[in-house]
């Protein structure tokens, strides 16, 4: 079983790495916006947005 | 770019969600829905040339563009017209696109939009035009420290969540190992080297994460008023304490499992509380930035010049055309036209005003073109006032201490008494097992499961509600609202629809009413009166009238050929000659439009205040509940008891101020009253402070709402007896985790102090405890309504 005595600390370097990742995270605003980033995934970013078409929205969505 | 066909005609669409909304649409041979609607796309006046320059003005620059040192500058906007996610995107390429800027997002859950540039190569007011450019208005948002005080708190808390969370899941993990070692036996060496990982890993959870828990214990001693978080700190510390002793001694129990648990679950049910709240303030943000930041000043020359409504100063002439907002209190120099100043008194009807007549800051022009001159501006107009007293109001609030809180005094107080003495007594005794017993002592009565009780039932109820559309803002106001004795309504946006309704329809002999209601559609179809509204309804675009003449009390135009005059009893009398011979068969309540032609009147129409859907159920169900209903309305004697006959309230009192609602609340209060306040404008924010629990109806001002304890998001009344229903639920599974949390402690303490509890089943005792509270609080979250 002293096999832990390694195993344990990697674990704990590991759980260090995750919490130095969500602590930037935080930092960078990632969690600000919980709504947009589902929507956005949707979005094409290949199309052009053409200068008048969300104008139309208006005119036209339901 | 997307297309939809419709009606043959291929139309673009600006997202592939509206798109498949209008697929869908077509698809389902609701085709005719894009001929018949009367809704056609909001139109923006486009703006005059000069605004352009208007916010490199010193005045608005300072109070919107913050400069960063290294020759860019920030801003933050409010945009409104945000309506799917396409926009975010439209709106990011849009300012990105643009030459000289650096950084732009949206906030899509805010409609915020924050923006940085070059100074050197581009302005704020092309970055505003660019946005206006593609069909949404941005409004230049002044950052104020509180929001950006709540971004970093959420984040705070958010990382405190964290750490507790992913270092309390690895000291969880050795726990069990640790537990099954004390079950099956595990090398000594071992445990000792999980007992130091624990301690490593745990001691960020308590220097940290707990922090703010130490914290507000400190505040609390210093006050002299001990709350629940003294002995949540008390818990924690001294469980934790307990623990760091037993592994320097490598002897006896560690308690960093419960200590990191109790961490953790209490942070998750802050956070939950505070997000709830943001939302709350970013209510009062969007009305402060929907106030306008320009207007027109008329020169004496007759020159017009967009200003800064900043800059304005009393004494100042303004135009206000159709559809401005008015910047400042002032009188009417000339013009007739008609205010809507619904958001600040509650009045339904726009109101009538001429020459000589005041106009008030924040309520809008909805007839014709009108010049102002400023009286009072900036700080010191009625709504400032207004937004003053609400302020007062709020802080001068009845406190409703919590249950708990109450209980947690006389709790801490006692078991930090019997500790020392079951301490002194066994050490006096020569017992080498003092301090086990001192710690066993201490962690069975760790108010886990009394500190729960309350928080994790409201969050449980907090969560149910917000699903079905009701914001709760104080978590303190559902206990309240469960005692509340008296329910105050607002008449105008509450009980009733803020738009009047036809009442009835009386025709004279050989006149068709369709006939009537056709002439009026056509002749009201472009005016802004609510009355308008409602004899459009139905109606539209079905006759067209041409030569419309608007006046103060009618108007006039030609439909078929025939010239028809539309209004009250004096307008028609006065331009036709005839007197009505038809009268109103009901009361004579309400507003009344008379149509006629050239020889004589044809029909009268009865408006009346629409009642909302299910008030009357909702008002004899707070009664069967023994709830006292009032109806407080400024609206006139025969309006406030017509509604309230039809609804049932005996209590009514009509033509009140503000400051009248205040008094009425405030007398009630006195006699010992537990007032929930139902309302809906700005006008009664001041009252809906003043009262134990605010209520307010989604639909209405910005600012009420954002005052409230309680906000019906769905704008439907009945979610207020959800609310209430659910508040009493809450109070009654509190009361039951309370009791629990009694009877436990009732029962461990005194056999902890015999020193029959060895601190392990402290331990076990104490987990048990609160995952019993949790549980039956978890309860609420299935409520049905």
């Amino acid at each position: 079983m002293e096999v832990l005595y390694l195993l344990i600390p990697i674990a704990l370097v590991l759980v260090a790495v995750v919490v130095a990742v969500l602590c930037w995270a935080v930092r960078s605003g990632q969690f600000d916006d919980l709504v947009g980033p589902a929507h956005r995934i949707l979005m094409d970013e290949d199309d052009e947005p053409a200068d008048d078409s969300c104008n139309r929205t208006r005119d036209l969505g339901a | 770019m997307h297309r939809v066909v419709i009606d043959g005609a291929a139309q673009a669409m600006c997202c592939p969600g509206c798109a498949a909304v209008a697929q869908a649409i077509v698809t389902a041979g609701h085709t005719a829905y894009y001929r018949n609607r009367t809704e056609v796309a909001e139109r923006r006046e486009p703006l005059p040339e000069e605004i352009n320059d208007l916010f490199e003005r010193p005045s608005l620059r300072d109070a919107y563009v913050h400069q960063c040192g290294d020759g860019t500058a920030d801003s933050e906007l409010l945009i409104e017209g945000i309506t799917c996610a396409a926009c975010v995107w439209l709106l990011e390429r849009q300012v990105a696109s643009l030459p000289g800027v650096t950084g732009v997002s949206v906030n899509y859950a805010t409609h915020r939009l924050q923006v940085r540039w070059n100074v050197r190569r581009t302005n704020l007011s092309a970055i505003l035009q660019a946005i206006r450019d593609i069909g949404y208005v941005p409004h230049p948002y002044n950052v104020n420290n509180d929001h950006a005080l709540a971004l970093a708190a959420r984040r705070r808390q958010l990382r405190r969540l964290a750490i507790a969370g992913l270092l309390g899941m690895q000291v969880m993990t050795l726990s069990v190992a640790l537990y099954a070692g004390a079950w099956y036996g595990m090398e000594a060496q071992f445990r000792t080297f999980f007992r130091w990982v624990s301690l490593f890993l745990a001691t960020p959870i308590v220097l940290y994460a707990a922090q703010p828990f130490f914290a507000a214990a400190w505040r609390d001693v210093k006050r002299g008023a001990p709350g629940m978080d003294v002995p949540v700190a008390l818990g924690i510390g001294l469980a934790f304490l307990a623990s760091v002793r037993a592994t320097f001694n490598d002897a006896g129990e560690v308690y960093f499992d419960s200590v990191a648990m109790f961490t953790f679950f209490l942070l998750a049910a802050r956070y939950l509380e505070f997000s709830v709240r943001r939302g709350a303030l970013d209510a009062v943000d969007r009305l402060i930035a929907a106030s306008p930041e320009t207007a027109l000043r008329w020169h004496d020359d007759g020159r017009l010049e967009r200003v800064p409504a900043l800059e304005l100063l009393a004494g100042d002439v303004v135009l206000l055309r159709p559809g401005d907002t008015v910047p400042a209190d002032g009188l009417v120099v000339d013009g007739q036209g008609s205010i809507d100043e619904s958001l600040l008194t509650g009045e339904s009807a726009p109101v009538h005003k001429g020459p000589g007549d005041t106009l008030v800051a924040g309520s809008t022009s909805a007839g014709n073109p009108l010049r102002m001159r400023v009286q009072q501006c900036g700080d010191h107009t009625q709504l400032s006032a207004i937004v003053r007293l609400t302020d007062r109001a709020q802080r001068e609030k009845p406190r409703s201490v919590e249950v708990a809180d109450r209980v947690a005094v006389w709790f801490v107080g006692t078991v930090l008494l019997l500790t020392a003495l079951a301490g002194s007594y066994w050490f006096s005794r020569g017992e080498p097992a003092w301090l086990d017993i001192v710690l066993a002592l201490l962690v069975v009565s760790c108010p886990c499961a009394l500190s729960l009780a309350t928080p994790s039932a409201i969050t449980a109820t907090l969560n149910r509600l917000l699903s079905a559309n009701i914001l709760v803002t104080r978590s303190s106001s559902l206990e309240t609202l469960a005692r509340a004795t008296h329910f105050v309504f607002d008449k105008t946006g509450t009980l009733t629809n803020t738009r009047p309704a036809l009442a009835e329809l009386k025709v004279a002999a050989a006149t068709p009413p369709h006939e009537c209601r056709v002439v009026a559609a056509a002749l009201e179809a472009h005016s802004t009166h609510p009355i308008a509204q409602a004899l459009r309804d139905g109606y539209e675009h079905v006759a067209a009238a041409v030569d419309v003449a608007a006046e103060p009390h009618g108007l006039s135009g030609v439909v078929h050929g025939t010239r028809f005059w539309l209004g009250n009893a004096r307008y028609v009398a006065g331009h036709t000659g005839n007197r009505p011979e038809i009268s109103p068969a009901s009361d004579e309540s309400g507003s009344v439009a008379y149509l006629s032609n050239a020889e004589h009147v044809l029909a009268v129409f009865v408006f009346h205040d629409r009642l909302r859907e299910h008030a009357r159920d909702v008002v004899a169900d707070l009664g069967k509940r023994n709830r006292q209903v009032r109806l407080l309305t400024g609206d006139n004697r025969v309006a406030a008891q017509r509604v309230a006959g039809k609804l049932g309230i005996d209590h009514v009192a009509w033509e009140l101020t503000p400051q009248d609602k205040l008094t009425q609340v405030q007398q009630l209060q006195a006699h010992g009253a537990i007032v929930a306040m139902v309302g809906d404008g700005v006008n009664d924010a001041p009252v809906l402070a003043q009262s134990q629990v605010s209520i307010a109806m989604g639909g209405g001002a910005g600012l009420a709402a954002a005052q409230a304890d309680v906000v019906l998001l769905g704008d439907r009344l009945p979610d207020l007896r959800t609310a209430f229903d659910a508040a009493r639920n809450t109070r009654r599974v509190v009361v039951q985790n309370l009791s629990w949390a009694v009877v436990y402690n009732l029962l461990a303490i005194p056999a902890a102090a015999l020193g029959y509890v060895p601190p392990w089943l402290a331990a076990i005792g104490m987990s048990l405890s609160s995952l019993l509270v949790v549980g039956n609080a978890y309860r609420l979250r299935f409520t049905r309504f």
